[in-house]
């Protein structure tokens, strides 16, 4: 496009900065800055000021030269947010200016506060200066201020190799052909699913497997909100599911069917992948699914 | 104290954009009308409020004078502030006695630069301008210790500019959409007002809008060390000026964000009876260095033409409503 030779970019700019003398008392804030301490001076009715002036603003009288040094925590008096920094501001991620009365100080320091998330800004939370790696005596030796530390993240990881052997991979074995493998204890006839060698209410052995239909009744179910890889959309429905045949329910995801249309006695199926696709794993079976047939009355 | 008197005041149609004219093509316009307005074309006085900054031009309100015929030469001073101040320098200098009229002008393109960043070259060079403090933040902080309902702030901004579009020298602006703070318009424009003493007032208008009050208090400068949520230096102005010694009927206050209007009512102790703003105010119209004469201006036209009895206008200057002017007319 070409330029309108009427219009004309226009800068107001003193090249280099522009040298100012700090004169002693806010020469003394920026040098302790560059110390990374913050003073405030007393003023003669003893209230402390920072950032320091040269005069009392009350009364106008000249402070004494007492310099204390004050913070460097402090609590935030009053914010407002800036969700788009501007170039001349000191961080680029958006921030909250606030005011800020350090401990010990009788007026409040103007500064930036950068929390971890903007809900996390509020009056009265205590925060603390974060300093430039090399201070020069300069208002800007603090970035910017940052909360208190008052929590933590631990970190908590440790690996495991399992192994399914014995009665595991007995029944792991079947669902890799496609079938559910209980047993039935020959003390009190209970049968089990997934296959176990004794019984856990007895002790009495179950020594060889019994194949039970993939079918079977909800007995209960709970709606889940959050993700799970293994479910097909948030929310998903897991459900204790007694097979047809089998005296204890086993878990399993429900689908095909709206979450909230779930109920006790709902009868359901297996939906197993592909035979091409199975190994010894419950992957076999993505979830169960209605079959359409009357509820069950559960006793 | 002589009886000292708005006779004539004049605007130009504000503009939200540069329309190209010069500063003195601005002022011209405007001076011509007052003189034309009053029968004066030389005046013992002539005041101007600007800012070097708007330009960005050292001395740029030497070259405004193009526009008053300043030759032979005249007695002529200026502030680097709101052209309020330069109506209460004029005003003290009619006090002298030695002279009877006064010129009193201000102008400002906003449109030049970008306000909110230029703003920021008016705080302290130590403490705050190295921060890059803009002036939406520090009006952010000040609306924050306020702390306002949303709808009250809303409902400002909603009758100033509604009040603005009635006004043919304010902008047209639409209702605000969002729920953030407001910032007043980008603004070109200028005013020009004419103080007449003694008895001058009475030889130039029917009906002068006499200056009963006046007066202006500072606060510190630097935002931590007062409380935002309140204006103490714009109530002692007021009751300095003498607000509370009668009704108010108009006010017309120089609040360029909705929250400043809250705190400056309670300052200046105005009562539900008073209507404020009715020209739309700085939300609707804000020539930077004008805006605060043209709030007097305001105020002393519905005296000058019959509509008020008893007025009261005030100027605002430095960050937060640090510095506050304070007038009240009566007809």
């Amino acid at each position: 496009m070409p330029s309108d030779p009427l219009v004309a970019q226009h800068v107001l700019e003193f090249p280099g900065g522009y040298t100012r003398s700090t004169g002693p008392v806010v020469g003394r804030f920026l040098t302790e800055l560059r110390e990374r301490r913050i003073v405030g001076v007393r003023t003669g009715e003893g209230r402390v000021l920072v950032p320091p002036l040269e005069y009392d603003p009350a009364t106008g009288d000249p402070v004494t030269d007492e310099y204390v040094e004050v913070g460097p925590a402090g609590t935030v008096t009053t914010w407002t947010w800036v969700g788009e920094p501007l170039g001349a501001h000191p961080v680029d991620v958006p921030f909250a200016w606030a005011l800020i009365a350090l401990d010990g100080a009788d007026t409040a320091l103007v500064h930036a506060v950068v929390p971890e998330h903007p809900k996390a800004m509020r009056t009265g939370m205590r925060v603390r200066p974060v300093w430039r790696e090399r201070p020069t005596g300069h208002i800007t030796d603090i970035r910017h201020f940052a909360p208190e530390v008052t929590r933590i993240v631990s970190p908590v990881r440790a690996e495991y190799r399992l192994r399914a052997g014995g009665s595991l991979g007995v029944f792991l074995a079947g669902v890799e052909r496609g079938v559910l493998l209980g047993g039935r204890c020959e003390r009190c006839a209970k049968v089990y699913v997934p296959y176990r060698t004794f019984c856990p209410e007895c002790g009495g052995p179950i020594p060889d497997t019994l194949e039970l239909p993939d079918t079977g009744t909800i007995t209960t179910f709970a709606i889940n909100n959050l993700p799970d890889p293994r479910a097909p959309e948030v929310p998903f429905v897991s459900a204790y599911i007694l097979l047809d045949g089998a005296d204890l329910p086993m878990i399993a995801l429900v689908a095909g069917v709206p979450a909230h249309e779930v109920r006790q006695g709902m009868r359901v199926r297996a939906v197993w992948v592909p035979e091409s696709e199975r190994t010894a794993s419950m992957a076999n079976i993505r979830w169960f699914a209605p079959t359409g047939e009357p509820d069950v009355e559960l006793s | 104290m002589r009886d000292v008197a708005i006779v004539a005041f004049a605007q130009t149609r504000h503009t939200g954009h540069d329309t190209g004219l010069s500063e003195p093509e601005l002022i011209l316009p405007v001076i011509n009308e007052v003189k034309e307005r009053t029968g004066l074309t030389r005046f013992g006085f002539t005041c101007s409020g600007s800012c070097d900054y708007l330009a960005g031009a050292p001395f740029s309100f030497v070259s405004a004078l193009d526009a008053l015929a300043a030759w032979p030469p005249i007695s002529e001073s200026h502030v680097e502030m709101d052209a309020a101040w330069a109506l209460y320098e004029a005003w003290v200098r009619l006090q002298h006695g030695d002279i009877d009229s006064a010129l009193v002008y201000g102008f400002g393109k906003t449109s030049l630069g970008d306000l909110r960043t230029i703003m920021t070259l008016q705080l302290d060079p130590y403490y705050l301008a190295p921060l890059g403090l803009d002036q939406l933040s520090y009006a952010g902080l000040q609306a924050a210790a306020l702390g306002a309902e949303r709808e009250e702030l809303d409902e400002i901004v909603r009758r100033s500019r509604a009040d603005g579009r009635a006004n043919p020298y304010a902008l047209d602006l639409p209702d605000p959409e969002g729920d953030g703070l407001v910032a007043p318009p980008v603004t070109d424009g200028a005013a020009a007002v004419v103080l007449a003493a003694g008895d001058l007032a009475g030889r130039l208008t029917s009906s002068p809008a006499y200056i009963r009050g006046l007066a202006h208090r500072i606060e510190p400068h630097y935002l931590g060390m007062r409380d935002l949520a309140r204006s103490v230096s714009a109530a002692d102005a007021a009751r300095a000026a003498g607000v509370g010694k009668g009704p108010v009927e108009v006010a017309e206050l120089h609040a360029q964000f909705a929250h400043e209007e809250i705190i400056l009512r309670e300052a200046l102790e105005l009562t539900g009876d008073t209507v404020v703003n009715p020209s739309g105010g700085p939300l609707a119209a804000n020539p930077v260095m004008a805006t605060g004469l043209i709030r007097i201006g305001e105020a002393a036209a519905r005296i000058l033409d019959g509509r008020n009895h008893r007025t009261v206008a005030h100027a605002a200057g430095g960050p937060c409503l640090q510095h506050n002017l304070v007038t009240v007319l009566e007809g």
